[in-house]
C-alpha cells in the first residue's frame, strides 16, 4: 500500500510539473500592479445603446463615438445657455423686471448713463449633468450679467454685498484708482457682508473686456463664479455690420476643490451646446465676443470646425489682425471673432486643448 | 386581574419584564428622533461625507465594469464618469443612488489598450470625486474549464503534492532517537511560527483593500480569535484521550490540528496565488511552482514531525498521512479556485486570520507540552536550535518562491 502510494505520488509529480509549467508560462507576465482585484467577466448589460447588436469589430471603429460625452441631461434650468448668449443689460427681463437692475438716462453731452444693481449672491448652480457647484455669483448667475455700453457713456454699478463674505467688483478698462475694486485705497475698500457702494467710471477705451471679483483670494474668488463680459462698443463702428452677436465667456469648475478644475466649459454649463446647438445662418456674419475666466489652468483655446474667423485681439481696434481657426488665450484674455459660415452644416467649435474639449468645453453651430 | 397579580408573581416574567422595558424605551426614543428630529442638538450645516469604494475592474473586450460599494453613511448620487480626463457615458445599475451599503455595477464601452494605465473618476451630484486607478490594462479572466484546470492544477502541486512529499520523510524521522524528537518538535514550531507571521503580515496588509465599514482590523481579530478558541475548545475536549489512551494519541491529534492550521494557512496563499495570477501580478512559471513546492515541503515536515511517537500499524500511519497531507494541501486548490474567480478581500483576511489564529494555537499547544516534558525548561540549546532552524529554513526556501 505504501509502495504503490508512493509510486503514485512521484508519477503525479513529474507529470504534473510538466503540465502545470506548460499551462501557464503560456501567459503573458505583467509589471506589480496594486490593488485591484478582477472578477471574471460576464456579458453583462450593455451600457443600453443602438449599438449593442454591432459585431466587435463595428464596436471598436464606432463605439469611442458613442460612448464618449457626458451622462444624461441637466435637470435645472434656471440658466438657459442659448439665452445668455444674447443677453447683455438684462435685456431678457421683462420691463419691470429689468427695471431693477438697469436704467439709461440721456445725458446732455449725447452719451447714456448706465447704471446697474448688482448684489452678490451664493447660489448653487449646475455645471455638467447632475453635477453641482456652490458657486459665488453677480446677480445669481454665472457668469455674471453681460455690461454692454458706448464709448464714453457712464458706467455706474450700485453693488451690494448679500453674501458671507467680503467682495467688490473690478473693472477692465480705464478708470480711476478709487474705482478699482482692489482694496488699496481708502476710498475703495473691500466690501464687507451687508455693505454696499457704487462704482463709477467711463466706458473706455472700446473693446471685449471683462469684470470680476477682486477679493482676496482672487483665484478663489474668480474659481467660484465672480465674473463676467463688459462690452463696449466704438463710437464710430467702421466694422461690418454683425447680423449676430453672441457673448461666450470660457470657465471651469472644480467640483472637488482640489485645485484643479474638473468640467470646462463656455458660458458655465458643459457640453451645453451639444445639447443645443447655436442655430446660425450661412453667409451671416457671426461676431463672437470671446472672453477667458478660466482659473487654475494657464492657456485655453477657441477653435472652429471647417471655418476661420477674423480676430480682433481685445477688440480694440477696428481691423481685425488675424485670420484663423484656432486661438489661444491666458487668463483674463479677452477677443472678438467674426465668422461666416460658408456651407449649412453642423460645426463643432471646442478649446484645442483637447483635454479641456473632452471635460465639456465643446459645442455645436448648426448652420441653416 | 387576578391573573395579573400572579402574572406579576412570577420570578420568570419579572425577569423578562425587566428586560424589556428598556428596550421599549430605547425604541420609544429613537422613534421620537427619527420623527422629530434631535432638537438642535446634532443639527449642523455640515457638508455631506462621501465615500464610494471600488470593489472590482472587469476588463472585457471594449467594454469595463467597475464594481463600487458605498462605504460612507450618506446616500451618493453618481451623475459623471471622468476616464483618464474624458467625460464618459456609462449605465449604472440598479441606480445612479446608491444607499450607504448598496452596491452597484457601472457599464462603459470603452476602447481599452492592453497594458496601458487607466484613470477612472465618478463624480457624484455633490460633485466630490472618487478616483480609482489601473495600472495596467487586460483582459480580465473567465470561468471556463481551461481556466478551473489550471487551478486545480496548481493547488494540487504547490499545495498537495509538497505537503504528501514532506509526509515521505516520516520513516527517517521515526528512526531518530532520543533528543531528536525535542529537535523536531522545535523544529515545528520554528515552522509554523515563521508561517503564522507570514499569513499575519499577508493579512494586515489586505485591510487597506477592505471598504472601512467592513472593518478589516476587526475581521483579523475576529477570525484569529476564533481559530484560537475553536482550537482551544477542540484540545479542551479532546484532552481526556491523551490521559486516558496515551501518548501517541495526542501527537496523533497535534499532526491533525497542524495539518488543519496549515491548511487553512495555505488557503490564505492559494487566494493570494489565485488573485495575483488572476489581475495579472503574477506569472505562474516553472520557477514559482517549483519555489512553492520546497517552501511547502517544509509544512510535510512540520506535520510528520509529532508523529514519530506514534504506535500505529504502517498502514493505518499511511491512511493518516494521507488524509493530513489533503487536509494541509487541498485548501490551495480552494484558495486559488476564489482567488482567481470570485475574489474578496473580506473572505481573505477572514481565512488568513484564521489560519494565523490555528498555527499560534497548535505551536503554543506544542511549546506547552515541551515545557511540561523537559525537567531543563524550554530554551535548551537543542530546543533554539530547532526552532533557529526551522525559521531559516522556512527563509532560505522563501528564496525560490520567484514571481
Amino acid at each position: 500500500m505504501k509502495k504503490i502510494s508512493l509510486i503514485l505520488l512521484t508519477l503525479m509529480l513529474f507529470t504534473g510539473c510538466g503540465q502545470v509549467a506548460e499551462e501557464v508560462t503560456g501567459q503573458e507576465s505583467h509589471p506589480h500592479e496594486e490593488g485591484v482585484s478582477a472578477d471574471h467577466g460576464h456579458a453583462d448589460e450593455a451600457a443600453g445603446d443602438s449599438h449593442e447588436d454591432m459585431s466587435l469589430a463595428e464596436h471598436a471603429q464606432n463605439l469611442a463615438q458613442f460612448a464618449i460625452g457626458p451622462n444624461g441631461e441637466y435637470e435645472t434650468n434656471d440658466f438657459d445657455a442659448l439665452e445668455f448668449l444674447t443677453t447683455w443689460n438684462f435685456n431678457n427681463l421683462a420691463e419691470d423686471e429689468r427695471a431693477k437692475f438697469y436704467k439709461e438716462t440721456a445725458l446732455d453731452d449725447g452719451t447714456l448713463l448706465r447704471e446697474y444693481w448688482f448684489n452678490v449672491e451664493e447660489v448653487t448652480i449646475e455645471v455638467a449633468p447632475g453635477v453641482y457647484y456652490p458657486a459665488w455669483s453677480y446677480n445669481g448667475q454665472v457668469p455674471g450679467p453681460t455690461i454692454r455700453a458706448t464709448e464714453g457713456d457712464t458706467i455706474k454699478i450700485h453693488f451690494k454685498n448679500n453674501a458671507s463674505k467680503p467682495h467688490t467688483v473690478h473693472f477692465h478698462g480705464y478708470h480711476s484708482s478709487s474705482q478699482d475694486g482692489t482694496g488699496g485705497e481708502e476710498e475703495d475698500k473691500i466690501m464687507l457682508p451687508g455693505e454696499s457702494r457704487d462704482y463709477e467710471f467711463k466706458a473706455e477705451p472700446f473693446g471685449s473686456h471683462v469684470y470680476h471679483c477682486h477679493s482676496y483670494p482672487v483665484s478663489q474668488h474668480i474659481a467660484k463664479g465672480l465674473y463676467g463680459a463688459y462690452i463696449v462698443d466704438p463710437k464710430v463702428d467702421t466694422r461690418p455690420k454683425a447680423d449676430k452677436e453672441f457673448v461666450m465667456v470660457m470657465n471651469g469648475f472644480d467640483t472637488d476643490f482640489d485645485g484643479a478644475n474638473d468640467f470646462y466649459a463656455v458660458n458655465t454649463r458643459a457640453f451645453a451646446y451639444n445639447y443645443q446647438p447655436i442655430h446660425v445662418k450661412k453667409g451671416e456674419l457671426v461676431r463672437i465676443q470671446l472672453s477667458n475666466m478660466l482659473e487654475f489652468d494657464p492657456i485655453n483655446s477657441f477653435h472652429l470646425h471647417a471655418n476661420f474667423f477674423d480676430e480682433y485681439p481685445t477688440g480694440t481696434k477696428l481691423d481685425p489682425e488675424n485670420f484663423t481657426d484656432t486661438i489661444t488665450m491666458g487668463q483674463g484674455e479677452r477677443s472678438i471673432l467674426d465668422i461666416r459660415f460658408r456651407e449649412e452644416g453642423m460645426y463643432m467649435f471646442h478649446s484645442h486643448v483637447s483635454e479641456l474639449a473632452e471635460l465639456g468645453w465643446t459645442g455645436m453651430f448648426m448652420v441653416e | 386581574m387576578i391573573m395579573f397579580k400572579n402574572m406579576f408573581q412570577n420570578a420568570k416574567f419579572r425577569l423578562i419584564l425587566a428586560f424589556l422595558l428598556p428596550v421599549v424605551f430605547i425604541a420609544a426614543l429613537v422613534w421620537f428622533f427619527v420623527q422629530k428630529g434631535t432638537f438642535g442638538v446634532l443639527e449642523g450645516n455640515f457638508p455631506p461625507v462621501e465615500k464610494i469604494f471600488f470593489e472590482r475592474v472587469v476588463f472585457e473586450p471594449e467594454k469595463i465594469t467597475l464594481g463600487v460599494l458605498n462605504d460612507g453613511p450618506e446616500s451618493v448620487k453618481i451623475s459623471q464618469l471622468i476616464v483618464n480626463d474624458v467625460v464618459w457615458r456609462f449605465k449604472m445599475e440598479p441606480s445612479n443612488e446608491l444607499k450607504p451599503l448598496e452596491r452597484a455595477k457601472i457599464n462603459l464601452y470603452y476602447p481599452w489598450v492592453e497594458g496601458d494605465p487607466l484613470a477612472f473618476k465618478l463624480v457624484s451630484a455633490n460633485g466630490v470625486a472618487f478616483e480609482k486607478e489601473v495600472d495596467v490594462s487586460f483582459l480580465s479572466p473567465v470561468l471556463d474549464s481551461k481556466y478551473i484546470k489550471t487551478f486545480v492544477l496548481l493547488g494540487l502541486y504547490v499545495g498537495v503534492i509538497p505537503v504528501l512529499l514532506g509526509l515521505l520523510w516520516f520513516p527517517f524521522l521515526r528512526r531518530l532517537r532520543g533528543g531528536a524528537y525535542m529537535f523536531l518538535l522545535s523544529l515545528t514550531v520554528g515552522l509554523l511560527v515563521f508561517l503564522g507571521f507570514d499569513a499575519l503580515a499577508e493579512a494586515i496588509e489586505l485591510i487597506g483593500e477592505v471598504p472601512s465599514t467592513f472593518n478589516g482590523v476587526g475581521l483579523l481579530v475576529i477570525g484569529f480569535l476564533l481559530a484560537i478558541f475553536a482550537l482551544g475548545v477542540v484540545t479542551y475536549k479532546t484532552q481526556h484521550i491523551g490521559e486516558s489512551k496515551g501518548e501517541h494519541v495526542k501527537s496523533l491529534l497535534w499532526a491533525y490540528l497542524i495539518a488543519f492550521g496549515i491548511g487553512l494557512h495555505n488557503l490564505g496563499e492559494g487566494l493570494a496565488i489565485g488573485s495575483a495570477y488572476a489581475i495579472g501580478e503574477a506569472t505562474l512559471g516553472a520557477t514559482l511552482v517549483i519555489g512553492f513546492m520546497a517552501h511547502n515541503l517544509t509544512e510535510g515536515i512540520a506535520i510528520v514531525s509529532p508523529l514519530t511517537k506514534t504506535l500505529l500499524g504502517r498502514s493505518k500511519i499511511v491512511m493518516h498521512l494521507l488524509v493530513m497531507g489533503i487536509l494541509a494541501g487541498a485548501p490551495t486548490i480552494i484558495g486559488s479556485l476564489i482567488g482567481g474567480f470570485a475574489y474578496s478581500p473580506i473572505l481573505a483576511i477572514l481565512f488568513l486570520a484564521i489560519g494565523v489564529g490555528a498555527i499560534f494555537d497548535v505551536s503554543f499547544d506544542i511549546l506547552h507540552y515541551m515545557y511540561r516534558k523537559n525537567e531543563k525548561g524550554l530554551f535548551t540549546p537543542v530546543n533554539v536550535l530547532g526552532f533557529l532552524a526551522g525559521l531559516m529554513i522556512m527563509y532560505g526556501t522563501g528564496f525560490l518562491v520567484l514571481g
